[in-house]
């Protein structure tokens, strides 16, 4: 984990990242990515401009399968702001399986029309710069965005991420009391997206559709911050 | 359009004043929606704070104050914030706080500013009480027009029809298997036929004409034609129709234009049934009108219960053709006049004429015009100055136990605080009323207010009317010359207030507590009807109705400008919401009552009935500052 608590000189910080990458980096995008400024760990959440991220994919492992969709969702802890956001559909390279049609409604035709991601990834990459990510469940956004930057640029895209699953675990399976639930073999707490959203009186959103959870997760930090921390909290204590 | 411009503009678009908005319009709206979440207990706007949006509750639940920290209102799921500030200065005009873990929909002022001009319905809903209820007031008045009623309100089965190539023979016996007096005839056509329709068997058909039973007499019988007679060969010439979405009244029009008594009814060019003279007549027997001569034929009590189904559905399709509320209040209330005269001539028949001259007057309600379908009763006896007691009152005494007991029967209960010609108080020679009206308006206390309150409002209904003028002259003349009568009679118009408004599924008092339902008129139109009738009496009005009394009110120039619009405009709606509900209950085979469950209100009512009870509560207020005590 790199946050502010892990200074010591093995552990780089996201900050000497950021800057070593734009020095090595070739591909103007990502040279640019790495170049506009991340908020330091310290700075409170309330100060800090962030991008809600969602990606629609084939499947879970991102070496097997590949990104479909792609929202994002602007916002700060005061206001979130949809219609300053994004969305992209892109042609996965691998093919797309009937199951994931279900779960996102996203059609071949509609997948076969789409764009590759590298016609796209530039506008991403800038969408993204200098804002913090915010996503539900960090092993997904992340790991997929930088396999395919690596396969289409050959180079690494790695950056800081507020996850609200990881938050909400916090609260839900840390204490003292979950763990001895857990112990006594009660059934952990949901902490999948709608399901947290619950606890904070969020409505429930009709369908999965990569912007519209980008959106969900935005409400959902904003509702975590205004519950368990406050609008000081250092950003360095929630990123990840 | 992306998920969640659906997703917002799905949920926006349920609630007014977005309901009634454009599809461009709404969608311009969920575009532009920005969102933020408040956690209960956290502040939303404070008093005199910038803003730059409107704001929507999505979920959760906000109470919005006064400036001085009483509690304003409540708001749920699809009601709005800051449309009061956004007007003035775009600053917020009511501090607000969530109650409940709430997210908001934040819609920039400037979108703000074109639905407001953009959308006259927007722009009367977001400026408070007055516009917006006028509006609604004045909208349901244009579409009250009684010609409205729709011939296809009068369709009961679906065509019996037959093709023009069948013989009359076989037309007749389907007539009468059918049991119909009429019969359509239709021949095979092509696709390409302009007033072809599709049948239910898929092919495409044509009417062609009507063939009625008095077809088969005169164009038959008379003209010695046989069973074998082809339908094709006897036919009309011309075939007169109306569409289904024409006025009942159009109908009876083309009937009695063309001179035929069956009228094929149809949806662009299926039939869909036919309608009969008599269908319009029986519709027509519904109406007030017939009802009233109807009474006047009766010869018993038991023959004027047995016309009362048909003032409750008199009442039911009167508030369902969209008749204002005091076209409902005139009717039922010449109804009951109606049938008090008939009780009286029925009792004076048997009975004998009255030894010395008097009045059979009403008050409450009725006097005012103002009857809805369940009421009690409210009458007395203004008796001639000649009369003895000891000679005469056990002839009045029985007339007005014969009409107190029809009247009772026919469903107008016993008053239960004894205003009623049998009590012997309210039976009394004209010089005694007198005296009671002045002793009520010199020398007022909480018995005699409420006597004040109920007889001041009174009209004739058989016998001497003037005697009931010179009491109404009375009225007029000395109360608006006595303020500590008036200052007495405002502070009784403020014993009965109104709820704040509706919070869900509860009705939200003023201090903030819910109850489950609300008596609309101990709360609504009666606290009305006091101040209006306050004002009436301080400029000297004999007007009895309260929409009259407003007009004189607003003649004499009393009240600040725009005050006595306002004033009509609550009642006319608090009014309309309580016979509705009557309406509905009657439909629903239940008592009708006047209690009004908020899950029963529809949004748009529940905006206006706010509006409408605010009305009132600051005319409540006023009230009580225009009359002061006056220091003895």
């Amino acid at each position: 984990m790199l946050s502010s608590q892990q200074k010591d000189a093995t552990t780089p910080t996201w900050e000497t990242f950021f800057s070593e990458q734009a020095r090595a980096c070739r591909d103007p995008a990502l040279q640019q990515f790495y170049a506009t400024d991340m908020p330091d760990p310290e700075t409170p959440i309330r100060d800090v401009e962030m991008m809600a991220l969602d990606f629609e994919t084939t499947g879970m492992d991102h070496h097997r399968h590949a990104i479909v969709s792609i929202g994002m969702v602007p916002f700060t802890l005061r206001t979130i702001r949809p219609n300053a956001g994004h969305y992209w559909v892109v042609r996965p390279q691998r093919p797309l399986d009937e199951a994931s049609i279900i779960f996102h409604r996203i059609t071949h035709a509609e997948v076969a029309d789409a764009p590759d991601l590298n016609e796209v990834l530039d506008e991403v990459l800038d969408a993204l710069a200098g804002r913090l990510a915010v996503v539900h469940f960090r092993h997904i956004e992340r790991p997929f965005l930088d396999t395919a930057v690596v396969s289409r640029r050959g180079e690494r895209c790695l950056f800081p991420v507020i996850d609200t699953m990881a938050l909400e675990a916090r609260q839900q399976r840390h204490g003292w009391l979950s763990r001895l639930k857990a112990f006594f073999g009660g059934t952990p707490v949901s902490i999948r997206l709608a399901d947290s959203r619950t606890r904070y009186g969020l409505p429930a959103y009709s369908s999965h559709h990569a912007k519209l959870d980008a959106l969900a997760t935005a409400e959902l930090l904003q509702a975590q911050i205004a519950t368990h921390y406050s609008p000081e909290t250092p950003v360095g204590d929630l990123w990840s | 359009m992306e998920a969640e411009v659906r997703e917002i503009r799905d949920h926006i678009g349920q609630f007014p004043p977005f309901e009634s908005l454009s599809e461009e319009l709404l969608d311009e709206v969920a575009q532009s929606v920005e969102v933020a979440y408040f956690k209960s207990g956290s502040t939303v706007q404070e008093y005199g704070e910038p803003i730059e949006s409107l704001r929507y509750v999505r979920s959760g639940a906000i109470e919005v104050y006064r400036h001085n920290g009483e509690l304003y209102n409540r708001l749920s799921e699809g009601d709005i914030l800051g449309h009061t500030g956004l007007m003035h200065q775009r600053r917020a005009r009511f501090p607000a706080k969530a109650i409940e873990d709430t997210l908001l929909y934040m819609i920039p002022a400037q979108v703000f500013d074109r639905l407001c001009s953009a959308d006259d319905n927007f722009a009367d809903f977001v400026e408070l009480s007055g516009p917006r209820l006028q509006s609604t007031v004045q909208q349901n008045e244009r579409e009250n027009d009684m010609m409205v009623t729709r011939v296809r309100r009068l369709l009961g089965r679906s065509p019996v029809s037959i093709e023009e190539s069948a013989s009359v023979g076989e037309a007749a016996r389907r007539m009468t298997e059918s049991q119909v007096s009429s019969i359509l005839l239709l021949s095979a056509s092509g696709a390409e036929d302009e007033k072809a329709f599709v049948g239910t068997d898929g092919g495409h058909w044509r009417l062609t004409g009507i063939l009625t039973d008095q077809d088969l007499r005169i164009r038959v019988l008379a003209a010695e034609g046989t069973t074998d007679t082809r339908l094709a060969d006897i036919k009309h010439e011309r075939l007169v129709t109306i569409q289904s979405d024409e006025a009942v009244y159009e109908a009876m029009m083309a009937m009695l234009r063309n001179n035929v008594h069956h009228l094929p009814v149809l949806h662009r060019r299926r039939p869909v049934g036919v309608v009969h003279l008599s269908d319009i007549v029986r519709y027509e027997t519904h109406s007030s009108l017939y009802l009233v001569s109807n009474i006047f034929n009766q010869s018993s009590v038991k023959g004027l219960e047995r016309l009362m189904p048909d003032v409750r559905a008199a009442f039911v399709r009167l508030v369902e053709e969209g008749a204002t509320s005091k076209m409902v209040g005139q009717a039922m209330s010449s109804i009951g006049r109606s049938l008090i005269r008939r009780l009286i001539e029925l009792a004076e028949a048997e009975i004998g004429p009255p030894p010395v001259p008097y009045c059979f007057m009403v008050n409450g309600s009725m006097a005012r015009n103002e009857q809805s379908i369940s009421t009690d009763q409210d009458n007395a006896l203004i008796i001639d100055d000649s009369f003895i007691p000891e000679e005469h009152d056990a002839w009045f005494a029985d007339l007005a136990k014969r009409v107190s007991d029809g009247l009772d029967a026919c469903g107008y209960t016993y008053c239960t605080g004894g205003i009623m010609g049998t009590n012997p108080k309210w039976r009394q020679p004209l010089s005694v009323w007198k005296r009671y009206f002045d002793e009520w308006i010199s020398d007022p206390d909480p018995e005699r207010l409420l006597h004040s309150s109920i007889f001041f409002d009174l009209e004739a209904v058989h016998g001497e009317e003037r005697f009931v003028e010179q009491l109404q002259d009375q009225v007029a003349a000395k109360g608006q010359q006595s303020p500590l009568f008036l200052a007495a009679m405002a502070r009784n118009a403020l014993n009965r207030t109104p709820p704040l408004g509706f919070f869900r599924t509860f009705v939200m008092e003023q201090d903030g507590k819910h109850n489950n339902s609300i008596n609309i008129k101990r709360r609504g139109t009666a606290p009305l009807v006091d101040v209006i009738r306050v004002h009436a009496i301080a400029v000297g009005s004999r007007a009895q109705n309260s929409f009259d009394r407003l007009d004189d009110i607003s003649e004499a120039k009393s009240l600040p400008a725009g005050q006595t619009d306002k004033l009509r405009y609550a009642l006319e709606f608090i009014a309309m919401v309580r016979v509705r509900h009557q309406a509905y209950e009657l439909k629903h085979d239940q008592k009708p009552d006047n209690n009004i469950e908020p899950e029963k209100v529809s949004d748009g009512e529940r905006h206006n009935l706010k509006d409408a009870f605010q009305v009132l509560s600051n005319a409540q207020k006023f009230l009580r500052f225009r009359y002061p005590m006056p220091s003895r």
